[in-house]
């Protein structure tokens, strides 16, 4: 515990030496905007690939008009250990199908030539970026059109290197904030954080079905504002258009993953669009009743 | 190198001091057309692959299980210091689990091969068969000790499952074991072993529904079940503090070795064999003699062979990357993604390796080799039949090559090969390849 505060210290001073939050991104601009409206957004998750790469591609194109605010578009991986079945079955579809980190970053290319207003996060795990090289894969996701970056087994303690080189491209580092993380470690986490902070809604993995949802989440997002200017995202186990408006009154933002993709599986793209639709105007009358 | 590698990892669970330029993590990513090509068609060996000046180890895990895994850490460091804890370790130890266990001359293997002596270092005789149960034991004291009601658990060939099953109900503590569903229909034996002790039986379908799907799952139960839940990992892997956590528990291995031989020979051995899945009992044997002139063998599972790409050798033919929690050598492919591992041994069948070994691999204090499925099965045979012991399959890698070595050095020669475990689980398996004859009447 000693060797982890005093790692979190020195955290702390290295990472204020950095430049600062950019302000000036696709995010910061998205999230300003829907302050006026007083609307919180909606984060809409899909995996790259699934379940093939041109569906795939044909739903990305389309979630914005849909009422998706932000994208998350997750990078498959073999072994991914935070996510329930639903996003490791879509991992499987897509990988079976021969996506690769390129792929992934071709789609938010070919994304980009239509879309320049949306921000894409993308979400994973960290060996594919290893293996492709941590520089190599920051400037072809920057270059791509990338906003940000939510790594999930990437935590502060040995993440100083690749923020530094990510806020250096403008990529936001998304941090997670679980239920587990005692106030002392915010600081460390929101040292390397920008774009927003992303609350995990319960310990547990993505998809999770749970109805106490928002039950305990008020308090500690009233202490995550306190510490931080960035907007906080509220995600796992928000399946349809009454927890999403319960959690559009308290945070700024509403992921939605798992209930997605099960969707895209079920009744494929149109499907998904129809959810998609049905959650933002869940979200959109959220703040108005 | 350091003055003495026994005080490894540094605070932040890794095995080395950061390295300029960082360790040839391999070649590059697959090349996909046009925009791509710019980023992703670099030449191999160009430097672009390689990340994370941090060494082998660390803590690559989910947010919600960081503070979890601070608080283990701190408890394990008060507890590793704390003499009622260790006395109540001991007591059990020898009590409960029969050590120390033997330091055995393999007169007949040793004659057989007409070269060194061969010692075997029986883990096999521990109560439940390996020497899973010396971590298992270790683990389970301290999530009593840190007021944890519910012990999950990951296991391959099922020994680490029915270790964990064990202390479980000896100490009175709820257990539930993931396993895959391939390793569940190979080790049958050990699940209804299990059930028996009150252990909760997972299938694990997911992947390749062996030992690394099951790892997978057991870090999803543990990221569920924070609150009261301890993971006890088998082996010397997942992220810090459990390498470091479990080869202490299994130190007592080398520990034991060591003055055995001093002992009975007044002298050191010059060559330590052990197989290598995660690396526990590799580590266990290894770590009390990493500062002695002592040559020292990890055995892989080269399955049907290296060249096949049907193997479980993370060493010699896999590359860094991050899994499980760690850094550490991985089967994988040019993409990052996991590749699956192939062994006769289901307690061998695992696409990575414990950090500690990817770092005396690389300082090069340790070597490793690799033995296919049929050197492991001849090995079976030649064990039972000249010692009457029948060893696990998983030691049977380190048994073929013992005899390897000993054949070519002379007799003034001392080789201790750890015998891990016996081999009861694997007898559907051993008779089905050594005497088809059997299975099919
Ligand atoms: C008898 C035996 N030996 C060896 C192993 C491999 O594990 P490790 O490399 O951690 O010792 C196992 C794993 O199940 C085992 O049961």
């Amino acid at each position: 515990m000693n060797a982890l505060s005093s790692k979190t210290e020195t955290l702390k001073t290295e990472t204020q030496n950095h430049v600062s939050p950019n302000t000036d991104s696709r995010l910061a601009r998205r999230f300003a905007a829907l302050r006026v409206e007083d609307r919180a957004a909606l984060v809409t998750y899909v995996m790259a690939g699934d379940p093939d790469p041109a569906t795939s591609r044909d739903l990305l194109a389309r979630l914005p008009a849909a009422g998706a605010d932000v994208i998350e578009l997750g990078m498959p991986f073999s072994d991914p250990m935070a996510d329930g079945v639903a996003i490791q079955r879509a991992g499987q579809r897509a990988l079976a199908k021969g996506q690769t980190l390129a792929r992934t970053l071709e789609m938010v290319r070919d994304f980009r030539r239509r879309d320049d207003d949306t921000p894409v996060v993308l979400m994973g795990y960290l060996n594919p970026l290893q293996r492709c090289g941590e520089d190599r894969f920051l400037q072809a996701a920057a270059e791509a059109g990338v906003d940000g970056l939510i790594l999930v087994d990437l935590p502060p303690e040995h993440g100083a290197a690749l923020t530094a080189k990510a806020r250096d491209l403008g990529l936001a580092r998304i941090p997670l904030v679980a239920p587990t993380t005692p106030p002392g470690r915010l600081p460390a986490l929101l040292a390397q954080g920008d774009g927003f902070v992303y609350r995990i809604a319960f310990n547990g993995v993505t998809g999770s079905r749970r109805s106490d949802i928002a039950a305990s989440l008020g308090e500690s997002l009233i202490e995550l504002k306190r510490q931080s200017p960035l907007p906080v995202a509220v995600g796992f186990g928000v399946r349809d258009g009454d927890t999403a408006a319960t959690v559009a009154r308290i945070a700024d933002a509403v992921v939605v993953g798992s209930a997605l993709v099960e969707r895209l599986a079920e009744t494929g793209v149109e499907g998904a669009l129809t959810l998609t639709r049905k959650l933002a105007e869940s979200i959109q009358g959220a703040r108005r009743g | 190198m350091n003055s003495t590698l026994k005080t490894l990892p540094d605070e932040n669970g890794f095995f080395v001091p950061a390295v300029p330029g960082g360790h040839p993590s391999g070649r590059r990513c697959r090349d996909v057309k046009n925009f791509s090509r710019k980023f992703f068609g670099g030449s191999p060996g160009d430097g672009h692959g390689t990340q994370l000046n941090q060494g082998y180890g660390g803590r690559y895990v989910a947010e919600t299980l960081m503070p979890l895994i601070g608080e283990i850490e701190a408890a394990y460091d008060a507890a590793r210091v704390d003499p009622a804890f260790q006395e109540r370790l001991n007591e059990l130890r020898r009590d409960y689990v029969g050590r120390a266990t033997p330091l055995y001359f393999a007169e007949r293997l040793t004659e057989h091969f007409g070269g060194a002596q061969i010692y075997l270092k029986r883990e096999d005789l521990n109560h439940t068969g390996a020497h899973k149960i010396n971590n298992a034991l270790g683990q389970a004291l301290l999530a009593q000790r840190m007021g944890r009601q519910r012990l999950i658990a990951e296991t391959g060939a099922g020994m680490h499952g029915v270790a964990v099953a064990t202390v479980a109900a000896r100490l009175g503590l709820g257990c539930v074991v993931y396993m895959g569903a391939t390793d569940i229909e190979r080790q049958q034996p050990n699940v209804q072993r299990m059930r028996l002790l009150g252990a909760e039986i997972v299938p694990v379908h997911s992947g390749t529904a062996t030992l690394k799907d099951a790892m997978n799952e057991a870090l999803r139960d543990w990221v569920t079940n924070v609150d009261d839940t301890f993971y006890i990992i088998g082996t010397v892997a997942g992220p810090a503090p459990y390498p470091r956590m479990v080869r202490d528990f299994q130190a007592v291995i080398g520990i034991e070795t060591r003055a055995q031989l001093l002992t009975a020979r007044g002298r050191l051995p010059d060559t330590l064999i052990a197989c290598v899945g995660g690396g526990s009992n590799a580590m266990g044997l290894f770590h009390a003699f990493l500062d002695d002139a002592v040559v020292m063998v990890g055995v892989e599972a080269a399955g049907e062979g290296l060249e096949s790409g049907r193997h479980a050798a993370s060493l010699n033919g896999g590359s860094p990357g991050i899994l499980h929690g760690n850094r550490t050598y991985l089967l994988q492919d040019d993409d990052g993604q996991i590749r699956d591992a192939h062994s006769i041994s289901a307690g061998l069948d695992y696409p990575g390796i414990g950090p500690e070994h990817a770092h005396l691999h690389d300082s090069g204090r340790a070597s490793y080799v690799a033995v296919t499925d049929d050197e492991a099965l001849e090995a079976v045979g030649l064990c039972c039949r000249l010692e009457g012991i029948l060893p696990a399959l998983e030691s049977s890698h380190a048994l073929h090559h013992a005899g390897r070595l000993a054949a070519r050095q002379e007799a003034d020669q001392t080789i201790v090969v750890c015998l891990s475990g016996r081999g009861d689980k694997d007898m559907d398996t051993i008779t089905r390849h050594l005497m088809p004859e059997e299975v099919e009447s």
